[in-house]
């Protein structure tokens, strides 16, 4: 024990209090940093959404959703804008979910570890980082023109999908790793096939994670503007979209087209419109951290 | 009393399952092939195994007599559990291991890439070192294998049937709503038997199956494998020589070779292994001399 002891002063003793002083100092000083870097975040969202509230709290009603856009300002809203944005995320979410999931469970359950999908795997990182507005554009060549769909809800929609379809492969891949091995291979010995593991064990355990990966990436579509604005949603629509082929316009293009305008109230106009898509954003985040937990506590 | 019972199974001949392997096996030494015998449920012949470039295990030979325990043992990194793997192609599962040689399953090659590892594993049931139960309910841990296979019946019955078989009733017949997640360790190992038991299965394969057990779970793990040895096939892997000695009938001992592959070093009978082993490489593991 007296051995123990003296090997310790010797370890200690280089450390000269005047050299731990500084450690110590060095430490206090990132700490300072890092949380620096936090507040700083946190306080330009604070006063960026507080600027928004007081801006356009005055002119938050009830007539903003249930009017369609107008050109006298007291007489608009953003019904059209929030039904095309709830047309386009949804039939997102219809095309995008299980292309997505299904890929990722290709590429987590199925394929051989060789050159051809590690550059598969590559491709889809890269997409994930492609310019938004690229897409619109691809979207515009394919959907609109080559397969003819028109400036609709379906091609913005289809648009849509496309952008968010490496988020989700992603997402999902990291969610389905996560799942132990141990588990589909209590499953594989019992003589389980591939799709038994995967839809009986893999996917439940996975799915709080697909989920919330799915969601987050259903927000980000929401907010966007330029691949829509390029496939073709209109600034001025006066109906709710009716079917696949109809013309669309969504919140945040209303809202820009908002912020365009000469006169001032449509500027507090376009600020209470941001806070009916913060809402709609904050409610699909709400669902995602809901499902997550009714999911996770199955077991 | 963990004392006790391994006296008894050491000590006492008389103890049916040891006294009928020590009658009935006769193996030739160093693991020779036994294509004469009529009861080995699994020949093993010139078995290979390669992760990517290294050779993990080189010419391994050895039989599975029917209704005995095989034991597995050898210093670690020997390829006992890539053996063990391979032969319900769980090494399958592993990306880059190649298996090479022969695996006759009731003279049926079990390695052809035309026999489907699915069918394989169905019949050879496996248990793994670390107990994993699946996130469900204790019951359905137990019905799911069955029910995948398309057993059809009164399922009810047959988990009861089970979890009997695997002493495990009587602690869980009041949960079995329960997580299975939720028993203690050696409780789950035995869940995890009572599920491949559900499937019916031909062979069990036991990897450590007791290595993350404490002595008293173990030791009903131990009693376990005796009471199922009479109506199934069991091969273990263990690192635990005492353990080889009580449970098993036969005992395998593998080494590594001077190109750290995994070789088969001795097949015996487990009485005549730890008591008078034919190779100095054995004695020598087995009073701890192994260097």
């Amino acid at each position: 024990m007296s051995a123990a002891a003296q090997s310790r002063d010797v370890l200690v003793a280089p450390d000269t209090s005047s050299r731990l002083r500084r450690r110590e100092v060095q430490g206090r000083v990132l700490r300072g940093l890092f949380a620096g870097a936090t507040s700083f975040a946190v306080i330009v969202l604070a006063v960026l959404l507080l600027s928004i509230v007081l801006d356009g709290y005055d002119w938050l009603s009830w007539r903003l959703i249930t009017e369609m856009p107008s050109r006298r300002p007291e007489e608009a809203g953003l019904l059209s804008a929030l039904m095309g944005t709830l047309w386009v995320i949804s039939l997102t979410a219809i095309v995008a979910l299980p292309v997505g999931i299904g890929a990722a469970i290709y590429l987590e359950e199925y394929a051989p570890r060789n050159w051809w999908t590690r550059i598969l795997q590559t491709n889809i990182s890269n997409l994930a980082g492609v310019p938004s507005v690229v897409y619109g554009l691809l979207g515009l060549g394919v959907f609109v023109n080559l397969f003819g769909l028109g400036r609709s809800v379906i091609s913005g929609a289809l648009t849509m999908a496309l952008l968010i379809l490496p988020v989700i492969i992603i997402a999902s891949q990291e969610a389905i790793r996560a799942v132990p091995l141990s588990l589909r291979q209590g499953a594989f010995a019992l003589g389980a096939t591939r799709w038994q593991v995967a839809r009986h064990h893999v996917l439940p355990a996975a799915l709080p994670g697909i989920l919330t990966g799915t969601i987050l990436a259903l927000s980000r579509a929401i907010g966007e503007t330029a691949p829509l604005l390029v496939v073709g949603a209109a600034g001025y629509i006066a109906f709710n979209p009716n079917s696949l082929t109809d013309q669309f316009t969504v919140l945040p293009i209303q809202i820009f087209n908002w912020t365009g305008r000469p006169q001032d109230d449509f500027k507090h106009l376009a600020a209470a419109g941001i806070i009916v898509l913060l809402v709609v954003l904050l409610g699909m985040n709400a669902v995602a951290i809901f499902l997550r937990q009714r999911f996770s506590k199955r077991w | 009393m963990v004392r006790q019972t391994q006296a008894y199974r050491v000590s006492n001949p008389v103890d049916i399952n040891v006294a009928s392997a020590s009658g009935a096996i006769q193996t030739p030494p160093r693991g020779a092939n036994l294509e004469t015998r009529q009861d080995n449920v699994i020949s093993i012949i010139n078995l290979n195994v390669y992760y990517g470039a290294f050779h993990a295990v080189a010419d391994v030979s050895f039989d599975v007599p029917k209704h005995h325990v095989t034991a597995l043992i050898g210093p670690s990194g020997c390829g006992k559990s890539t053996v063990l793997r391979s032969i319900n192609r769980m090494n399958d599962l592993v990306p880059g291991a190649r298996v090479e040689g022969s695996i006759k399953y009731h003279g049926h090659d079990i390695c052809s890439p035309r026999v489907d590892p699915v069918e394989v594993r169905r019949r050879i049931g496996m248990v793994f070192q670390k107990p994993n139960p699946f996130p469900k309910s204790i019951y359905e841990n137990v019905a799911w294998g069955a029910r995948i296979n398309g057993i059809r019946g009164n399922m009810d019955e047959l988990v009861e049937r089970s979890l009997r078989q695997a002493a495990l009733w009587d602690e869980v017949k009041d949960k079995l709503k329960d997580s299975g997640l939720a028993l203690s360790g050696g409780q789950q190992q035995r869940l995890c038997i009572a599920r491949t038991l559900a499937i019916n299965p031909d062979v069990i394969l036991m990897d450590e199956p007791a290595s993350a057990l404490d002595p008293i779970s173990t030791l009903k793990i131990e009693d376990l494998m005796r009471d199922l040895v009479r109506q199934y096939t069991i091969v273990i892997v263990t690192h635990n020589m005492q353990q080889a000695a009580r449970v098993s009938d036969q005992t395998v001992f593998f080494s590594l070779n001077e190109r750290r592959q995994g070789v088969l070093v001795e097949a015996s009978p487990t009485r005549e292994l730890f008591t008078n082993p034919r190779d100095q490489r054995t004695e020598d593991y087995i009073t701890g001399r192994f260097g």
